[in-house]
């Protein structure tokens, strides 16, 4: 099969920015960036693909680009987009449609938690209106759920937080760049118990692309290219708990997080244990801490030893989210996924300045869950 | 009083919430489905679940939810809301009484949330669980 490698990334950084600032724009920044930093121009790009949830139809940026006539695909797969979005360019350049493939994601949310249609999730208006349909509700209950069936402490959550902050006072592109003490964390505004308001990631801004070259273009076009050995990418099964769902079969099932994990490692030809860097959804602290376990880098409850140790932090042995994750930066829900792509291979690359992880790593895995019960994986291999 | 969605009772009065399940593997629903997402049967039944079960996972919600939410007319009070299970189903569920009295595995049993008041006056009311040992 034809090799893809990730030959150019650009970020737009996370946050809030000026009012004027439209997501399309941020978008437009990011595909500049990234074709420069790949030493390409738009014209030589064969192939793309857009993800945004809530800023636009994506395929409207070859109007600021240049109307090269190129193929434009759109996805909307909610917190999954950026991993849907990477494995649908990686499939053009695989099926020989194209040896240059570019992929972006921006979003520009309101603030606040996030609103959601009933209808749009196949649920009737009572859902909505009775004030069930909360995102932060189920992360809540997913999370006290977990703790208590694994014997996990809550403090945990205050653990991986701060941690998440940590990394991003190391990174110049992070939203919240300020470190915040796990007793601070403990102590803040309740949101949903056990979250507090420092162990939720908010809806932000900010956009992100990525040049993808078919294996035989990549050495010429880049000095370090960093091998996309797979993506993977599955929706809910039966008996998983997730968000927006007014009932669960009382047999328990696994998340698509497990499958799709499962899947990416078994096309790769890698190990879990093989994993020397990793980018997991961290919508809440408790997010990292279950997905940890759901993508096979640690098993059920081994969270708690870890994350004692330091292990996950940037020093540690399986570092995670090394750029602060959605806590520090903010989840712009179409570029979201393409962020963790960008952090891992700038970790591949040794280009991930004050926050790099020591020794080199060779093998990066990304994971991205979104609603109402898709994932996406990816392995990335230096 | 009339129920927020007609969907979701088999009875307000008593309490009873209606789900179906499916013909061909047993599974249960709620609110009652058209298909089955275990087996993709779509030979539903119409069936009344448990009115009492356990309680599976809870949160409170602190802050107002953005609209489709309704807050009540003498403004946003902080709500639990929980999973609980009923043995065949396990329910999503606003939750009522003491959250100091919500832990994982507490008796919960049915009653009636009132909402609203509809068009002509009449409550409208949707469904909740309350600790079993209280009022």
């Amino acid at each position: 099969m034809t090799d893809v490698c990730v030959v150019g990334v650009g970020l737009h950084p996370f946050g809030r920015h000026d009012l004027a600032l439209t997501g399309m724009a941020m978008g437009a920044a990011a595909c500049r960036l990234a074709l420069a930093d790949a030493g390409l121009a738009w014209s030589e790009i064969g192939y793309a693909v857009g993800g945004s949830n809530v800023s636009g139809k994506p395929d409207t940026l070859v109007g600021v680009l240049g109307l090269t006539g190129v193929p434009f695909v759109n996805v909307r797969n909610g917190c999954a987009t950026g991993g849907v979005a990477l494995a649908t360019a990686a499939n053009a350049i695989r099926a020989g449609e194209t040896d240059l493939a570019l992929v972006v994601g921006f979003d520009k949310h309101a603030r606040g938690a996030f609103a959601a249609s009933p209808a749009d999730y196949g649920h009737r208006d009572w859902y909505g209106e009775t004030g069930l349909m909360v995102t932060t509700q189920f992360f809540a209950m997913k999370d006290r759920r977990y703790l208590h069936t694994h014997g996990l402490k809550d403090r945990l959550l205050a653990q991986v937080a701060a941690k998440a902050f940590r990394c991003g006072e190391l990174n110049p592109s992070a939203w919240r760049r300020k470190a915040i003490s796990e007793d601070e964390i403990m102590a803040a505004r309740v949101i949903n118990p056990p979250l507090t308001q420092y162990m939720l990631c908010s809806p932000s801004e900010g956009a992100a692309a990525v040049v993808l070259a078919s294996g035989d273009r990549a050495a010429d076009l880049c000095e370090r290219p960093v091998r996309l050995a797979a993506v993977a990418k599955r929706t809910r099964r039966f008996g998983s708990f997730e968000v927006f769902a007014p009932w669960l079969p009382p047999e328990a099932g696994h998340s698509p997080s497990v499958d799709a994990a499962r899947a990416v490692f078994a096309a790769a030809g890698v190990l879990a244990s093989d994993v020397q860097v990793a980018q997991l959804q961290d919508t809440d602290s408790g997010a990292e801490i279950y997905h940890m376990a759901e993508t096979g880098l640690c098993s059920d409850g081994e969270q708690q030893s870890l994350i004692d140790a330091g292990e996950t932090a940037p020093g540690g042995r399986l570092p995670v989210n090394t750029d602060g994750g959605c806590l520090a930066n903010g989840e712009p829900v179409g570029a979201s996924g393409l962020r963790q792509v960008i952090d891992v291979v700038l970790q591949l690359q040794g280009r991930a300045g004050a926050r790099q992880v020591a020794h080199g790593p060779r093998v990066g895995f990304t994971h991205v869950y979104g609603a109402p019960g898709i994932s996406a994986c990816t392995v990335l291999v230096a | 009083m009339i129920a927020v969605d007609p969907g979701l009772f088999s009875s307000l009065d008593p309490p009873r919430l209606a789900g179906a399940r499916c013909v061909s593997c047993g599974a249960v629903t709620f609110p009652a489905a058209s298909g089955c997402a275990r087996c993709a049967g779509t030979d539903l039944a119409r069936v009344e679940l448990a009115d009492h079960g356990t309680l599976w996972t809870w949160t409170v919600q602190a802050f107002e939810p953005k609209a489709p939410y309704r807050a009540p007319a003498a403004g946003f009070v902080p709500y639990g809301v929980g999973y609980v299970d009923l043995g065949d189903v396990i329910v999503e569920s606003r939750l009522v009484g003491d959250p100091g009295e919500f832990s994982i595995g507490t008796t919960m049993r049915l009653t009636l949330l009132p909402l609203w008041p509809g068009p002509d006056g009449t409550p409208v009311v949707s469904y909740a669980f309350g600790p079993a040992g209280g009022a």
